[in-house]
């Protein structure tokens, strides 16, 4: 780790904003295939709001599917950020400069994914800000003992917050490149950076902000996926009425968003070649703080289908049996391959442990944790409480089209991202080395 | 007084038929289905008739449950819609606002009974079906959920009445859809808060079940059946 921080700070100013500059080959191949995608999954959205919602695969009982699954899982890929850096952040993990804002911007993007669910999924997305508290000349309010409403105000403090707490440590970079940069990039972030000066009065007052802004997050962070959770948790629906779901989803979103940084953070090492700055070193702490989340979700599944099994409520037997032995069996068992197996090989015997098999676990984590959420939602709702109204679920070409434009928006985003903004904080790495 | 509508369902007297379902559809301007959308799970059918088979063949017992909106008391339905689209109104009905849904189709899923339904698209009715419409009812449009309404609309006639010949409703004034057609009059409809009502001296009989009554959703809807 010492040798990481010795890289002289002209060279330091070099290696990261080099991204910055021009676009490669390759660069503008990705972002046009991405961007295919991205389009092809807004043209599904304008057909299903032209056609109507009835082009999903959606039938009574199972009202909900695909939409909601993917709002639970980029919510809670959002955790990546926010809460690791959080932590780290509040614990002076001094490992954490190279990984903060590549995490935080991922809570930022996946937010923006996650948020769009909830419209996406309505029947008449036309009305949407009937949710939203509005005056009206009928005075009518939103119906403040709604899950849901709980759900849009947790999430818009959050996405608040982390843009807050994304931008806050961006200031003093975006003076640096103010500084150097000539044309649109000056003026961009001569906007951006509010007249950062770098006097000792902003600095105290910038540290200060982050310090606060840390705590908060990391409370902001546990209660969203909490109030996620209790989308569920409050409905009378078998195996959906459990009180550890709000802990458990939270376990699920760390677990996810810290799988969802690995990914980032080998993706990102080797397209901006950044080897000597995301070392071996952050890879093996967060493969280490994966396979503990890993763990937690083992056992806080154990705790779920078990006592769901020995209490042997019949309502709550057949949600059960539609996940270990019935038409969901196939993605319950690869869920849990996925989710428990891989890491606990690959990441738990430590010859194994490297960059290779810690990407490699974060993928099958996030394929995963996409199928927990979904093994949540379908089975319980097409195994309602009257036998008679049993019912089953296919998703159709909208919602997968959907579903594959979330990571390409995803992807998208973040290309745009690091074209503009250095991926990791030159600032604190310098001040890191400095110490 | 206010009302407080209820319904008794006479599972020893039904037959099974479907007259129920046949007249709710013409009444209250149901939206057909094509047969793959039906096969795929999309019909509306604001009553419907569940079957239960008991024993094995040939020594079967069927068994049929007219299921519709049981109206509860405490109906898990209302308080998670997001903009009270579904309420509780004074009369005890489980109202649902059509033009205040956006259809975040909570409401169905907390629906223990699964009487809630969607509308994935705008109805369509080929000619000359449109001339048969119920002009008492609206018509719902895609994207709203809905559900039976115990026929508000004949419960508003019976009072409109009432009230211009200057007399209380009396009881079997008001007859939803479903009961006036039921051949084996196993279906009564009435006031629960009169207690000289038919329908509220069955619904104290001895024979008087609820359905899932467990989940303390109180609901109006009572079924009789012999207890064996």
């Amino acid at each position: 780790m010492a040798a990481a921080l010795e890289i002289p700070h002209d060279r330091l100013r070099q290696d990261l904003w080099r991204p910055l500059r021009g676009a490669g080959a390759w660069y503008i191949v990705a972002v046009v295939l991405v961007g295919l995608l991205v389009g092809w999954g807004l043209f599904a959205w304008g057909y299903q709001i032209r056609t109507g919602i009835g082009v999903v695969g959606k039938r009574r009982p199972v009202m909900w599917s695909f939409y909601i699954t993917n709002f639970v899982f980029w919510i809670g890929i959002s955790h990546a950020g926010t809460l690791i850096s959080a932590i780290l952040r509040l614990t002076h993990a001094r490992w954490r400069t190279p990984v903060t804002r590549a995490a935080e911007a991922i809570t930022v993007f996946a937010l923006m994914i996650g948020a769009m669910f909830p419209l996406i999924h309505l029947g008449r997305v036309e009305v949407f800000y009937w949710l939203v508290p509005l005056p009206n000349e009928r005075g009518l309010w939103p119906n403040f003992r709604s899950p849901l409403v709980w759900d849009m105000t947790a999430i818009f403090t959050y996405l608040t917050g982390s843009v807050i707490y994304l931008y806050l440590p961006l200031i003093p970079d975006l003076a640096q490149l103010r500084n150097h940069a000539a044309g649109w990039r000056r003026r961009l972030y001569k906007l951006l950076s509010l007249g950062w000066t770098g006097s000792d009065r902003e600095w105290q007052a910038l540290e200060r902000a982050m310090k606060l802004m840390a705590g908060m997050i990391l409370a902001v962070a546990v209660s969203v996926h909490t109030v996620v959770a209790w989308d569920f948790a409050m409905a009378l629906a078998p195996t959906w009425h459990s009180t550890i779901f709000g802990p458990y989803f939270v376990a699920g979103a760390i677990f996810s968003g810290i799988a969802a940084l690995l990914l980032v953070m080998a993706i990102a090492r080797r397209a901006l070649r950044l080897q000597a700055y995301l070392q071996p070193l952050h890879f093996d702490n967060l493969a280490k703080l994966l396979l503990l989340m890993s763990l937690l979700w083992v056992y806080f599944t154990v705790s779920e289908n078990l006592t769901v099994w020995y209490g042997n409520e019949p309502a709550e037997m057949a949600v059960l049996g539609e996940r270990l032995r019935g038409r969901y069996a196939p993605l319950f068992w690869v869920m849990v391959v996925c989710n428990f197996a891989i890491p606990f090989v690959l990441l738990g015997i430590r010859r194994l442990r490297s960059i290779g098999t810690a990407t490699l676990s974060a993928a099958a984590v996030l394929i995963g944790m996409w199928l927990e959420r979904f093994l949540i939602i379908v089975p319980t709702l097409a195994r309602p409480r009257l036998p008679a109204a049993w019912g089953t679920y296919s998703p159709s070409w909208v919602e997968i089209s959907i579903t594959v434009a979330t990571f390409a928006t995803m992807a998208f985003l973040y290309l745009i991202f690091c074209k503009l903004f250095p991926i990791v904080a030159v600032w604190e790495y310098k001040h890191a080395s400095d110490r | 007084m206010e009302h407080r509508w209820g319904m008794v369902i006479d599972l020893d007297r039904c037959t099974g038929c479907e007259a129920c379902v046949a007249a709710c559809h013409a009444e209250n301007n149901l939206p057909l289905s094509d047969p793959a959308s039906a096969a795929m799970g999309r019909a509306v059918h604001w009553i419907r008739v569940d079957r239960y088979w008991e024993g094995e063949f040939p020594h079967v017992r069927v068994k049929y449950v007219p299921v519709l909106c049981q109206q509860c008391d405490d109906a898990p339905c209302e308080p998670v819609c997001p903009v009270y689209a579904t309420y509780q109104n004074k009369e005890g009905l489980n109202a649902q606002v059509y033009n205040r849904c956006v259809g975040t189709r909570y409401c169905a899923n907390n629906c223990p009974y699964s009487v809630r339904f969607f509308n994935w698209f705008d109805p369509q009715w080929p000619d000359p079906l449109p001339l048969q419409h119920n002009p008492d009812v609206s018509i719902r449009s895609g994207g709203v959920m809905e559900k039976c309404t115990f026929c508000v609309q004949r419960i508003q006639r019976a009072k409109r009445d009432a009230r211009e010949e200057d007399r209380p409703v009396a009881d079997g004034d008001a007859q939803p859809a479903c009961v006036q057609s039921c051949p084996a009059e196993a279906m009564i409809f009435g006031d629960l808060n009169d207690p000289e009502s038919k329908v509220s001296r069955l619904a104290s009989s001895g024979r008087a079940t609820r359905l899932l009554e467990d989940l303390g959703t109180k609901p109006k809807v009572f079924y009789l059946q012999r207890a064996r």
